[in-house]
């Protein structure tokens, strides 16, 4: 059944029984707290356990491609100039350029003021755009403040924004107003010509303490309507980890069991070798299923990452170990 | 009377200040002279090798960025601890190499004497084989040797102390950082020294310690891209060996030392090329009246 991005554009409503859960905020509280608890013990010894696969010979070459093309080479600096962003695009676009065969990176994510310069470097490569908008990295911002930076990020022609959640409401309990905002972001995604900018919403999970926030987050933010959920910002330790991502694949696959539509995990921060970046691989096949095992559903946030794995690639290709003197420095 | 149970050692490898078992989880049996068992060492991998040149690569800004003094000062200190342990080194060579205790002595004395014969050369070696320049021209014209960079040593088979000694040394003491693949057959003195070089100040990944076969590990050294030389000492005496690694080594152009056709007798005073085989010469134009 393929399933495309836009099937997400309309809210989960009639037949899933999730029609009324954000009518009001004691309602949407009492969804919430409804979920089954995560067992901590439990989701860390899946994770670890899904971490020992052993991935070689071919199946490595394919892992490393996909993992190729699921990087959002992101540069997320104060001192990000338009010569760096200019310079990490044509990266994203060939990442290798000694090997014409190696794919494309999925997208290049940087600030609001960047996306034209992106763009205009990215041209009609087929990489997208992905804007961090909404007050990143923190989140504290009035609401029109926030809009009014997803509004110029998509005009300057952002594919995808990447929105912060509000963390001090939601660990106040003040869910409504966390969903609330996410649907205001996503109605301020919308494009002259019809098409959506794909919206990702980024929990910080290295600041909401359990992993039931986590799959709590998880769904207040799929019911809001986001295309993608991403675990942090990468500005705040610990960032992406095995056993939240387990939690935030688990929450995707039964949000299509319940309502049928398909929601992206990105995990972002932390990820810089090719090892892990295939844990993460496995755990997504393992978990959510093979159907999200495609830049459209499952994307990565780094930027060392990338240099890694085509080191490995080099290596699997050329049979000799590769040094980082012969990758870009960004 | 003794019914004491022996203490069956397993040793590990030295990668980046740590002692790590072999990625692989392979070991083998070392020998003494006679053939009796002596202790487990760990088999090293490529995984290993690869490992040990990410630390080496690591160590090497911090290293090579030390005054030359402070390195001499490190490399003396290793000389110190090494005379401490001098009745561990003595067992060590008269196990692997069959020597006599007196003889044994003797190679460990030798090896304490040129650790601190080279740690004298760290601050010289610049004077000796920098220099000013007379150029035609108005510029000071200055040439300074500096270090390559990650070298891969492949330390001697026979003499495994004395020849482990005078390959390192030399190499680590310009700013050099090393991996080493340690004798197969006589890894013992090896082991003990990666035990004196983490106990005295020498910082993790300046010298890594592999034991396991040349043969295996070198190949995967010597194609490395991350590598900047090769020490072919250990393949002495194995020509085709040699000669693959050379051709390997082309790939980056590695400063390769090649095998000498026999060990060499390592108790001879060695010349001042087993260091400037690792240097880079950099020469510096600078104007006059600037």
């Amino acid at each position: 059944m393929p399933i495309t991005a836009s099937s997400a554009a309309t809210a989960p409503t009639g037949g899933s029984g999730l029609a009324d859960v954000t009518s009001s905020d004691a309602a949407l509280r009492r969804f919430l707290h409804g979920l089954p608890g995560v067992d901590q013990v439990g989701a860390e010894a899946r994770a670890a356990s899904l971490a020992t696969r052993s991935i070689k010979t071919t199946a490595k070459e394919q892992a490393l491609d996909l993992a190729i093309r699921m990087v959002d080479l992101t540069t997320l600096e104060g001192s990000d100039t338009h010569g760096k962003v200019r310079a990490l695009a044509a990266k994203a676009v060939r990442p290798d350029p000694a090997d014409p065969a190696c794919p494309s990176a999925a997208a290049v994510c940087v600030y609001p003021d960047m996306v034209a310069t992106a763009k205009e470097t990215l041209g009609d490569s087929g990489v997208h755009v992905a804007a961090v908008a909404t007050a990143f990295p923190s989140g504290r911002a009035a609401l029109d403040i926030k809009l009014a930076d997803t509004r110029d990020a998509v005009e300057a022609g952002a594919d995808e924004i990447d929105m912060v959640i509000d963390r001090g409401a939601f660990l106040s309990g003040r869910y409504l107003q966390v969903f609330e905002e996410i649907v205001a972001v996503r109605e301020a995604c919308a494009r002259a010509d019809g098409e959506d900018a794909h919206l990702k919403v980024i929990f910080e999970t290295g600041e909401l303490q359990t992993y039931d926030n986590v799959r709590r987050v998880s769904w207040l933010a799929m019911l809001a309507g986001a295309h993608f959920i991403k675990t942090s910002t990468g500005k705040v330790q610990p960032a992406a980890t095995l056993p939240v991502t387990l939690v935030m694949l688990e929450a995707v696959r039964d949000f299509r069991r319940q309502t049928g539509q398909m929601v992206g995990v990105k995990p972002a921060g932390g990820i810089r070798t090719s090892k892990d970046a295939i844990k993460y691989l496995v755990m997504v096949n393992e978990v959510a299923g093979a159907d999200w095992l495609d830049p459209d559903w499952f994307r990565f946030g780094a930027s060392t990452l990338l240099n890694d794995l085509l080191m490995q690639r080099t290596k699997l290709r050329t049979g000799r170990y590769s040094g980082p003197d012969y990758f870009t420095l960004d | 009377m003794s019914d004491r149970i022996d203490v069956r050692k397993t040793y590990k490898l030295y990668v980046g200040g740590a002692f790590p078992r072999s990625e692989s989880g392979y070991t083998y049996e070392v020998t003494d002279a006679k053939g009796a068992f002596v202790a487990n060492a760990a088999l090293a991998s490529r995984k290993d090798a690869r490992d040990a040149v990410v630390a080496a690569r690591k160590a090497f800004g911090p290293w090579s960025g030390r005054t030359a003094y402070n390195r001499a000062q490190v490399l003396y200190r290793v000389a110190e601890v090494l005379e401490d342990r001098r009745p561990q080194f003595v067992q060590a060579v008269v196990q692997s190499e069959g020597l006599s205790a007196s003889k044994a002595e003797r190679v460990v004395d030798e090896s304490v004497d040129r650790l601190v014969w080279y740690a004298g050369w760290a601050d010289k070696i610049t004077q000796v084989v920098g220099g000013a320049n007379p150029v035609a021209g108005p510029f000071f014209n200055l040439t300074t040797p500096e270090a390559t960079g990650v070298v891969a040593v492949l330390a001697p088979e026979r003499s495994s102390l004395l020849g482990l000694v005078t390959a390192i040394a030399p190499v680590v003491v310009t700013g050099n950082t090393a991996v080493v693949v340690s004798s197969y057959s006589r890894p013992l003195a090896a082991v003990t020294l990666a035990e004196v070089l983490a106990t005295s100040d020498v910082p993790g990944g300046v010298v890594n310690v592999l034991t396991g076969s040349a043969a295996t590990l070198g190949p995967w050294l010597a194609s490395h891209m991350d590598v900047n030389a090769l020490d072919l000492l250990g393949t002495a005496g194995q020509t085709e060996l040699a000669r693959d690694l050379e051709v390997a080594a082309a790939d980056n152009l590695k400063r390769v030392r090649r095998a000498p056709a026999a060990e060499p007798d390592f108790t001879r005073e060695p010349g001042l090329d087993t260091m400037t085989d690792f240097l880079e010469l950099k020469t510096v134009w600078h104007p006059m009246g600037v």
